[in-house]
């Protein structure tokens, strides 16, 4: 049980579990000498990892309203930040950021800029003031300050729609790191992923999920770091990788060159979802290249600033003050990992490409290649493929195909690393995909039971009744997500970019407006959050499944481009178009803009 | 009364600093990435500049602008005594 105390000895705790882990790494490595075989390592590590969780998960069980939805209130800013930074960094920025950079290049990193740039908008138009507010969710805010059920309800058909996109996604990556490390199949591994997720969030909700998701940043940072670190250095790159890879930039687009990449014909025949390299490292473009790289930065960082399941981890510091610094800390903790995707994407590409270094694959003869261990290990399970197009026997640029996945997968292997690391890199995956599993699930019940059912269904429910309803709804809804990864709809289930899209689509002005714009109403919330959500899904759907061209370049990863401007015209008419909110309601947006005095709403209610 | 024009100036001082973080947002999030491809002629720390602020350059001056935006909030929740009591 969380003691009293336990807040003023967090440093010390998590120092301590940081040793304990690095520890049970090394004893990990010596095992491996020893002989114990892979396959073993990969189940302890994924094993250990999640069993902590959840006995964090035990320990933090709660039964007061707001431990529940807000962790109490008393999470300190810097651990606040790594909660959110787990909360954010999904199985996708784990697995397949430095994968998306391997293949797309400069235009990839789109997403890296608009997953870091959308906290400043957190930070300077959001946290602070919905911390002051003291709202237990997004549809909370909404709700109070625009009054009537209508608002509530559309913000959480909003909220559930986005992130109920977005877990479904993670549940489908646990299950595959699951199934992987553990030599079970898919179906089996998605719902022990879930098992494990319930583990971590049901019994302490927020308070819950707040120390795991702290403790699961620990290991998916390490888990990040150290293979780049190490095959930084084992390789010659340079002691701090992230610093030196410019070299290594420049390097590639020399290779593109001679290779004749962009010029070499397309081989048909790879398997679904391997890609051979097609697509300059760093050229940027002009023009509608330039267009899509800022439209795509934009939807990221708007959806950002309106995701409920990062804008409710701001809840839980004890100040104001606490939130605004707390913002600052969660971009850090982030930016570690994501300034290293880019030098793990180059280092790779640069070890796969370059013939001057013996790990260099391109221009070598084919025969030679598939005898490499790592080339036929992930060529086993269908990762990569190599198909001899033009019949010379060398294998050239357009003739190698593999999975972005693989970049951070198979690093650890392509630079000769022992395999104690390929097995921190899956407890890395499993953190990463859990804890914004953890975030979203939550996100999902806690607004179906405190929005949906205790203030519109039934006002007078007792706490035990609500916190059991909200126990119940966490399981419905993750065996639902469940249940949906486990039919393998990948191709017709959407992007993660698609949560952003729906979020900022519906959520983002009526938000922000109703914190800096005090003749913002009732009415225009509505119309807000409907027309904008609506546009957005509508546009979705006719470009993504009906054929539509899309228009200038605005294509289904950017659909909120269409949804926002939308969003934002309907709210502004309508409030003008109708009366101004009462005097109650102004003082009640001037309190929220000051951080001294009281919360508007009750601590707990 | 006093209160009110305390809370005048808070807010606009507030709404001020809101804007100077944003314009800063905006050339570091659209106007540089607009013109990566002239920016690649530079070269910094040996990468061609404009992938240089699209794979790290912006994210730092982002980490860097919420710090000093934090900073500067706190100065002015400060300085018009509307800061919490801590």
């Amino acid at each position: 049980m969380i003691k009293g105390n336990f807040i003023d000895n967090l440093p010390k705790v998590y120092g301590l579990y940081t040793g304990g882990f690095l520890i049970f790494i090394l004893l990990m490595a010596v095992l491996e000498q020893m002989g114990m075989t892979a396959d073993t390592i990969g189940i302890l590590f994924v094993a250990f990892t999640v069993l902590i969780y959840a006995a964090i998960g035990w320990l933090s069980r709660t039964m007061q309203v707001d431990a529940y939805y807000v962790a109490g209130r008393q999470v300190p800013s810097v651990f606040n930040g790594m909660a959110t930074a787990a909360d954010w960094m999904s199985g996708a920025s784990f697995v397949a950021m430095a994968g998306g950079i391997y293949f797309g290049g400069h235009g990839y990193l789109a997403f890296v800029v608009g997953w870091t740039g959308g906290y400043v908008l957190v930070a300077s138009l959001l946290a602070p003031y919905l911390r002051k507010f003291g709202c237990y969710t997004v549809p909370d805010f909404i709700g109070t300050r625009y009054g009537g059920n209508m608002a509530r309800f559309l913000a959480v058909v909003v909220l559930v729609v986005t992130s109920f996109t977005y877990v479904t996604a993670q549940i489908n990556a646990t299950g595959t790191i699951a199934s992987r490390a553990l030599q079970i199949p898919f179906e089996v591994g998605v719902w022990f992923g879930l098992l494990g997720i319930l583990l971590c969030s049901m019994l302490g909700g927020m308070r819950a999920v707040t120390w795991t998701q702290v403790a699961q940043y620990i290991v998916l940072i390490i888990a990040y770091l150290v293979p780049v670190f190490w095959m930084s250095n084992k390789q010659g790159f340079g002691l701090v990788p992230q610093l030196v890879y410019g070299d290594a930039v420049m390097r590639i687009t020399e290779l593109e060159a001679v290779y004749g990449l962009g010029t070499l014909p397309a081989v048909e025949g790879a398997a679904g979802g391997l890609r051979a390299l097609s697509v300059p490292h760093v050229a940027a473009g002009t023009g509608l290249a330039a267009w899509k790289f800022v439209t795509l930065v934009l939807c990221m960082m708007a959806g950002t600033a309106s995701l409920p399941h990062i804008l409710m981890r701001y809840f839980t510091t004890p100040t104001v003050r606490a939130a605004r610094n707390s913002v600052a800390w969660s971009l850090f903790f982030i930016f570690l990992l994501y300034f290293t995707a880019p030098a793990l994407a180059t280092f790779t590409k640069l070890q796969v490409l370059d013939p001057s270094l013996p790990t260099g694959i391109i221009g070598k003869a084919i025969s030679d290649v598939n005898s490499l261990e790592w080339i036929q290990k992930w060529s086993n399970v269908g990762f990569l493929q190599i198909i001899d197009g033009n019949g010379n026997g060398i294998l050239d640029l357009n003739e190698f195909f593999m999975r972005g996945d693989i970049v951070v997968l198979a690093t650890p292997e392509i630079a000769g690393l022992p395999y104690v690391i390929s097995g921190l890199v899956a407890a890395g995956g499993m953190a990463a995909a859990m804890s914004t599993a953890d975030g979203l699930l939550l996100a999902i019940a806690n607004a179906l039971s405190h929005d949906l059912y205790y203030k519109i269904i039934d006002p007078k429910a007792e706490t035990h009744v609500r916190l059991l309803v909200a126990r119940i709804l966490l399981i419905v809804i993750g065996a639902a997500g469940a249940f949906v990864a486990s039919l393998k709809l990948t191709s017709i289930l959407g992007a993660v970019a698609w949560a952003f899209d729906f979020a900022c689509s519906g959520l983002l002005f009526p938000i922000v407006l109703g914190i800096w714009w005090k003749r913002a109403n009732r009415a225009g919330a509505i119309a807000g959050m409907l027309f904008g959500f609506a546009a957005g899904s509508w546009y979705l759907y006719m470009v993504r499944f009906a054929g539509m061209d899309p228009w200038i370049g605005i294509d289904h990863l950017r659909f909120g481009m269409i949804g926002m401007p939308v969003s934002l015209i309907a709210m502004v008419v309508v409030s003008l178009m109708t009366a101004e909110p009462d005097e109650e309601i102004k003082q009640m947006v001037d309190d929220t803009r000051v951080p001294a005095g009281k919360a508007i709403l009750a601590s707990s209610h | 009364m006093a209160n009110d024009s305390r809370r005048e100036e808070h807010w606009a001082r507030t709404r001020r600093l809101m804007i100077i973080t944003l314009i800063l947002w905006f050339i570091f999030s659209f106007l540089v990435h607009w013109f990566a491809d002239a920016l690649n002629a530079f070269s910094f720390m040996g990468f061609p500049l404009g992938f240089y602020m699209a794979a790290q350059g912006s994210e730092v001056i982002f980490v860097l602008l919420i710090v000093w935006f934090a900073w500067s909030q706190h100065k002015i929740d400060t300085e018009t005594g509307f800061a919490e009591e801590e």
